[in-house]
Order: structure tokens, then sequence, then C-alpha cells
């Protein structure tokens, strides 16, 4: 019964991937490709600086959404798992995830209208009297593609931590107050690390898609927006140079694998560390 | 009670570009800003005439059909396996299954890019598309059908042996009905996201482009944003109008499975 | 009595697992058979091997005079009642009922209607065929599992664990309504179940299974009574066990047992082929008793010290330290009218009766 999905998932996959590890050994000769093993790419990705920066902004980028994003969703998963009644759940759990299965695209263009220099929160700032001048700050720049970003992965955030918390035995939480914690105690001694595992499924499956994404730092980014997925699009479709493109995306891939490695070996210690 | 107003202020936030978009769908002006200026429902007239978009959407239906009914094969298949049997190396096994879930869009886009023009020097076509789709929908129809078929007691297709039916028809007549509103669950999302899938259609749509790949042509071009205002209205409505039919069955599905609701499908 | 089922030698292998070692086997038409033991031992293997769920590694399995070699559960003459029960959820009663009926061509849509009303009555749920499957309470589904096996009139129903998941009084309930059903249709019942109550309650013939294989077959009354060894012996009841020697063999065995001295043991309380020297005797609670004040009996007699005091009701149960044996004896005794209960430290004295000792090897 599994070999089906196996088999699809080696050939689309695993059997494409190595195919992009084989090609950034591979270098690019106008319409075809030189097939001799060289270090090449790798070698001006890391001379280059334009590389370093990018790939630097991408992971502060992603690192940002990802806090932003778990630390504003934490609080709405823990009040639909503790304080709505439970045949609102699933009411609740589906207006949250109606957002995201709305066509992305759209989405992060309707922020450039929220954010823009006639957009929404600038008018709606002006009309009150706030400001004299519409806000330049929040609109192609890297604070525009954090909140974009942090809108569109919120969902992802909210469902393991609400998982996790309704996995808690509430009898847990009564036994921890009847040794004498109180609420917020109880919160930090026993709801928070029983929680950790849903929090730590919420950082990586928000942080290791976002360095993916190029359609919001291209519409919201402007010139100082870029990230690295654009470099890798650029490379592939515009400058017609798919190994330095196959390169740099398993550069990104290896920064955010080890980035989220260590990200749960820390959390692992943590745990273990207070236990 | 404070929670409960960060909470409603969060759901605000989320709804915040959806709620915009019909406002300006239906605005008399061709900037996307406010003030609006009048009603008008010309920006969906305008759609009716473009041959272009007609064309993306028809590729673009054709190949959410196509990936929806693969990535819900897949998934059955996959799901079942996870929830009856055990094999060798299961956790490996699924895992690769499910990566795409949390691998970056632009990974699967680019590598599969390369195998098929780079070294099988094939086409791009509304199947390379479709290929990429069913990569990334088959996690989630998994983790829909997972749902519907741990819901189910493996002795239920037993009994049904046991009472002189064959393999596939105790299948046939005990876990489909059982695991059906997961199954139509299951296409629509896959239906939904390969709808709106544009990161990997940017790379491997062929020379028809989808809808997704064509709206991010129009976003170049001011004047026909108020053009893409309306068609995303209407993707949208279409979008939760889906959803609430998945919605809907899978709570039939766990109602008649006479098992307690958990809440939502991932 | 004619045998309806055998199985010769039959194994079963999961990788490394011996799961089912070496089983010989008959079951007879109509009787009331219990595979007894703890969780692991294979009981729910051995019925399932039956049911055709589950090949044997080696071995042969015979159904009424035919091996069952590659036929499937569903050609089987055989239906089973699953511990889960497996109702099928989106189903009626009625039409969980009639699921096996389905490929019956020779019946009518009449004839099967009424199949299913009598089945129903049967297990005494008339009038609950238009009932969802899912709203049922667990002795309901129970007795619906029951009329789903029993209406395509099989040669065996299997039962595995059926009452597992009843309340006590439900159980003992639906102990009564099974034997009264396996009475009535008359065929043989095979019920696998870790409870020695249930299975001394229910069969006519247990066999207890131990790590894959059968440590005992027998009725209930000398599997109680005559248990052939120590796991048998600890697996149903509760038993004293006592250090003995063996002097001598013959029509009776002579023994000296700890703390209660020489006697003589009937050899049917004797496994056969028992040999001279060391050995084991049991002796159950309640063949035991406590001499209270003014009783007198012309049964052996030995002193002991009230250790615990265990209070049930009706009854109470004595921990009694004797001279010369580590362990305590363990002695039930009835709180008949004006039987005081002793307190802890009480000096008394025991009765037994060397008719009740089983010697273990």
């Amino acid at each position: 019964m599994i070999s089906p999905p196996l088999i699809y998932a080696i050939l689309m996959l695993a059997i494409p991937i190595g195919a992009i590890v084989l090609f950034s050994f591979w270098t690019q000769n106008f319409m075809d490709v030189d097939t001799t093993f060289t270090l090449n790419n790798y070698r001006e990705i890391i001379e280059k600086p334009i590389y370093f920066a990018l790939l630097q902004r991408s992971l502060f980028v992603s690192g940002t959404v990802t806090f932003v994003t778990v630390i504003l969703a934490f609080p709405v998963a823990y009040f639909v798992s503790f304080h709505v009644p439970a045949h609102r759940k699933s009411l609740w759990l589906f207006l949250i995830t109606i957002p995201f299965w709305t066509s992305y695209l759209i989405r992060v263009f309707l922020w450039k209208v929220i954010l823009g220099y006639n957009g929404v929160v600038n008018t709606g700032l002006i009309n009150v009297g706030l400001i004299d001048e519409p806000l330049t700050f929040i609109l192609y720049n890297v604070n525009a593609v954090i909140i974009t970003l942090a809108h569109a992965f919120a969902p992802f955030a909210i469902l393991p931590i609400f998982v996790a918390l309704e996995k808690i035995d509430r009898s847990l939480l009564e036994a921890s107050e009847d040794l004498g914690e109180s609420k917020l105690s109880t919160f930090f001694r026993v709801t928070l690390p029983l929680s950790m595992p849903g929090l730590v499924a919420a950082v990586l499956i928000v942080f290791i898609p976002t360095i993916g994404d190029y359609v919001t730092p291209e519409l919201m980014g402007g010139a100082g927006g870029k990230l690295i997925a654009n470099m890798i699009q650029t490379q592939f479709l515009a400058l017609n140079n798919a190994p330095l493109g196959a390169a740099l995306a398993i550069v990104a891939m290896l920064c955010v694998a080890a980035i989220s490695l260590l990200f749960v070996f820390l959390n692992r210690r943590w745990l273990r560390g207070r236990s | 009670m404070s929670l409960r107003i960060y909470a409603i202020a969060y759901l605000i936030f989320l709804y915040a570009p959806i709620v915009l978009l019909p406002l300006f769908a239906f605005n008399d002006g061709t900037i996307i800003a406010f003030p609006l200026s009048g009603f008008t429902t010309k920006w969906f007239t305008a759609l009716t005439d473009t041959k272009a978009l007609h064309n993306a959407v028809q590729n673009s239906l054709f190949i959410a059909a196509l990936t929806s009914v693969l990535s819900t094969i897949l998934g059955v298949c996959a799901a079942r396996a996870g929830a009856m049997y055990n094999f060798p190396l299961k956790r490996g096994i699924i895992g690769l299954v499910m990566l795409p879930l949390v691998l970056p869009e632009i990974i699967v886009a680019v590598s599969l890019l390369v195998v098929v023009v780079q070294m099988l020097h094939m086409s791009l076509s509304n199947w390379t598309v479709i290929a990429a789709h069913v990569l990334i929908c088959t996690p989630f129809s998994i983790a829909i059908l997972n749902g519907a078929f741990q819901n189910l007691d493996p002795s239920m297709e037993e009994a049904a042996m046991d009472l002189g039916e064959s393999r596939w028809s105790a299948f046939r007549l005990v876990t489909l009905p059982l695991v059906m509103p997961g199954i139509i669950s299951s296409l629509l999302i896959a239906f939904t996201i390969s709808l709106d899938e544009f990161i990997i259609a940017f790379f491997l749509t062929g020379a028809n482009p989808t809808m997704p790949v064509y709206i991010w042509g129009l976003l170049r071009f001011p004047g026909s944003l108020p053009i893409v205002m309306a068609l995303g209205t209407i993707l949208v409505g279409l979008s939760i109008i889906l959803l609430t039919i998945a919605e809907i069955l899978r709570r039939r599905g766990m109602a008649r499975a006479g098992v307690k609701d958990k809440g939502s499908f991932l | 009595m004619t045998a309806l089922i055998s199985l010769t030698g039959v194994n079963k292998y999961y990788g490394d697992y011996h799961a089912l070692r070496d089983i010989n086997l008959t079951i007879n038409e109509g009787e009331f058979f219990s595979l007894l033991g703890p969780s692991g031992c294979g009981k729910t293997t051995l019925l399932r091997t039956i049911a055709g769920f589950e090949g044997v590694s080696e071995g042969v399995v015979v159904i009424g005079g035919k091996d069952m070699q590659g036929v499937p559960a569903n050609m089987r003459p055989t239906n089973m009642v699953f511990q889960s029960y497996a109702i099928f959820p989106h189903l009626t009663v009625a039409e969980n009922v009639a699921f096996g009926l389905r490929k019956k061509k020779d019946m009518d849509k009449a004839a099967k209607d009424l199949a299913v009303d009598e089945a129903l009555t049967m297990v005494g749920l008339k009038g609950f065929g238009d009932r969802q499957a899912h709203a049922l309470s667990g002795g309901q589904r129970q007795r619906v599992a029951l009329a789903r096996a029993l209406i395509l009139k099989p040669k065996v129903l299997l039962l595995d664990e059926p009452l597992s998941a009843l309340d006590k009084k439900m159980r003992e309930q639906m102990q009564v309504e099974l034997m009264r059903l396996q009475r009535h249709v008359g065929i043989t019942f095979i019920l696998v179940t870790h409870d020695q109550e249930e299975a001394l309650v229910m069969s006519d013939r247990i066999a207890v299974m131990f790590e894959g294989e059968i440590g005992q077959l027998a009725d209930p009354e000398t599997l109680y009574r005559r248990p052939n060894g120590r796991r048998v012996a600890e697996f149903i009841g509760k038993m004293n066990f006592l250090k003995a020697n063996v002097t001598n063999v013959g029509d009776t065995i002579d023994v000296n047992v700890d703390g209660l001295g020489p006697c003589t043991i009937a050899a049917e309380q004797a496994p056969s082929g028992i040999n001279l020297g060391e050995a084991a005797v049991g002796i159950r609670p309640e063949t035991l008793a406590i001499l209270f004040d003014g009783q007198t009996t012309d049964r052996e007699t030995i002193a002991g010290t009230v250790d615990e005091v265990v209070y049930y009701g009706d009854m109470t149960y004595y921990d009694v330290r004797i001279d010369g044996v580590a362990e305590t004896l363990n002695i039930a005794m009835k709180n008949l009218i004006g039987r005081p209960v002793l307190d802890v430290g009480a000096q008394t004295t025991v009765v037994w009766d060397a008719r009740s000792l089983v010697l273990l090897p």
C-alpha cells in the first residue's frame, strides 16, 4: 500500500533533489552544461559578498518572521484550546485556516494595498490626524516583508501549538495548583513545557518554508528587501545559470537545516536540563 | 477575557486583506487606494472579455482537477498503510512522503525544473506543474485522510471478510463509505491548493500559464489591478465555498463513524 | 462426540518470534471451548488461525474434515465476534446483522428480513433493527455482533475476548446469556479470554496457554482441582504452595510436606510419572479451614498465628503462619452466622486434609 506514494516521492522529490546537488557541481556554458566536477559555483558564492549578504538577510527575515509569528500565535492557540467550549473549537480552527487557503499571490498583493503610500494604513492614520505625511517605512523594505510573511504563515504556527495544548491532560494543571502553584506559575512549570513539541513544530514549519519564498520580497521588499530566493529565481529563469542557482539553493537549504537542527538540539537540552 | 479580545483582533488581522478584496473589486476607480469612488461591476464584466484569462483558468482547472485526484489516491494508499500496517522503515518512508509539507517550495520547483529541462530535455507543460502539485498536495491529503483512517477499527474489514466478503468487497462495503467524507475533503483541499499555487507553477508552467502565473503578469500593469481584484474576489469566494463543503463533509464523516470531533484536519 | 476442528503440529512464527509452539488440539461438535491465558500467550493468534486471518507456519488446521490450508476467512465455516465488536458504524443494526447475507443468492428479501428478525430476537434485540449502530451501548453492540455472526449458521462461533469491554455486572449477565445461546444454537463456541473465572463458568473444556503452548487442556473441575503444574495452578484461582519430599510411589504416594508433615496422596492427585525426591504441594485456600473456639474436627490440624486479615464481607481471607514454613498459608473462610473475625496475632488451629492436596512437579 505504501509503495505508490513512496515511489512517487522518490521519483519526484528524492531524485530531483539529488539532481540539483549534482548540478551544483557543474557549470553553465551559454546554452549547454559542462558536466566536469567543479566547486566553482560554491567558490563564487563564498567570494562574492552579494550572496552572503542576501543569505544573511534571508535568515534574519525568516528568523524574525518565525519569532513574531509563533509569539503572536501562541495566545490564540492557547485561547482556542483552553477557553473555547469544545463544540466551538473546530469552528475557530476553521476560521483561522480559511485565509491560509486563499490565493497567496492576491493576499500578498493586498498587503501592498494596506501598507502602501496611499494605502489603508496611511490614509486611515492621516484621516484620524495622527500623521501628516504617509509613513514610508512600511512598504518596499524588510519590515513589509516580515509583516506579510507573518500573516501568511499564521495558521501554520497556530495549528501545531493547538494540537500540543489539546493533548495536555487537564488534571495535570489541577494537580499543579493542588500542589501550591499559582495559575501563572502552573503555566510556566506545566503548560509551557508540555506544549514544547508543538512550539518546536511551529517554529520549524514556519522557519523552513519562508526561506524559499520569493513572491513576498519581490512584491513588498523593494530594492533593499530582496532575499536569497529572489536570487535563486533570477539565476534559474533570467540569467539562465542553473548550476549557480542550484548551488545557492543547496547552500540556503543547508543553512536552514543546520539552524533547525541546532534549535531542536538546544530545545531538547533545555527541556532535559529542567527535569 | 483579554485573551478573547486578542484572539478576535488576531482574526481581524488574518481577514484584513481578504475583506479589502471585494471593496476594490466593486470600486469604480482604477487606482487601488482609499477613498473609494463608487460602485461598479465593470471589472467583473471585463473578466469575461479576456481571452488569455480564460485559457489560464482552463489550464488551472485541468491541473487542479488532476492534481486533486492523483494526490488523493496517493493519500489513501499512504494513510491506509500508515494506519493499518507496520512495515520496515515506516517512519522514514512516511517522513519522506510528508517532507514537501516543510520543504521550501522553491526547492521543489528548481529541482524538478533541472530534471525536466536540463536532464531529460523535455519541455515544460501542464504535466510538469501537475507532477509538482501532486507532490506538495499529497502530504495534505495524507493529513486529512489519516484522520479518517485512524478512526477506523482495523477489525472492521476483517469482520466483513469473516462474513463472507472478499478483500476488495470488504474495502468497498465497509472502509470506503466510512472514509468517503475524508476522500472528498481531500479532493477539495488539494484542488484549492493547486488552483492557488504560484511559486512552483511560475517555474514549471509551459507556454500556457496557469491562472496565478497570469495574475502575476497582470500585477505589473497598474491599469489591470482592478480586474485582478475582481478575479481575486471570485477565487477567494470559490475557495471559501470549497473549504466549507470540505469541512462540513469532514464533520459529517466523524459523526457517521461515531467519533468525537477533535478539531481541524491538520 | 465427534471432532469438528483439529489442529496438528501447528507452529506460527513472526520473524524470530515463536507465537504458537507445536499446538495439537481437537475441538468437538457442540462444545463450548475456551482458550485461556495471560496476554501475549498466543490465544488470540490461535483463534485467528482457526478463523483464517493468520496462516500457520507449520502444521495442519482441519475444520469439518477439510484441510483449511489456503482457505481464506470468507470461505471458512467459522464466524467471529471481535473484541471491539467491529460493528459497522455507517449501517443500522438490521443492516449490520444482514451484512453476511449479501452473497446468499438463494434467499429473497423477505427471507433475509425474516432471518434478521429471528437473529435479533435470539439475542434479545427485537425491535432494534432501525437503530443507528454507533448509538448502541456496549452490551447491545455485543448482541449485534453475536446476531451478525450467528445469522450465517456457522459450524463454529469464535469469540475474541467478547466480554472484556463490559462492566462487571454486564459481564456476569452476558456469561449466562452466552451459555444459554450456545445450548440453543447447539454449535461449537470457541472463546478466547484472560479471565479464568469466565472460562471456568462457561466452558466444557479449557486449554490454558502460556508463551505459545498449551499448558493444560481439561474440563474446568479438573483444571481447578488438579492443575498439572505450578503455572496453571497460579493462573487459575489462588493456591498455596509448600515444598515437599516424595518418599514412596505406589498405588498411592507418600509425601513429607514442609510444615504439615508426612501424608499420603491419591495417585490421581499427582502428575503421572512423578519421581522420588523434591516436589511441591498445592493447597487451595478454601480447602483449608480455621478451627474456631469450641469446634472439633477429625481431620489433620496444625497450630498457626494469624498474620494478616482481609475482610471481604461474605468471606474473610487469613494469612496464617505455621512453623517450619517461610510463606504464610492463605485460608478462605465463609463468614457464617456466629463466626468471629480473628485479629492479627491470634493463635489458631489450621485444619487440612490430604484429599485436597495436589502434588506438582
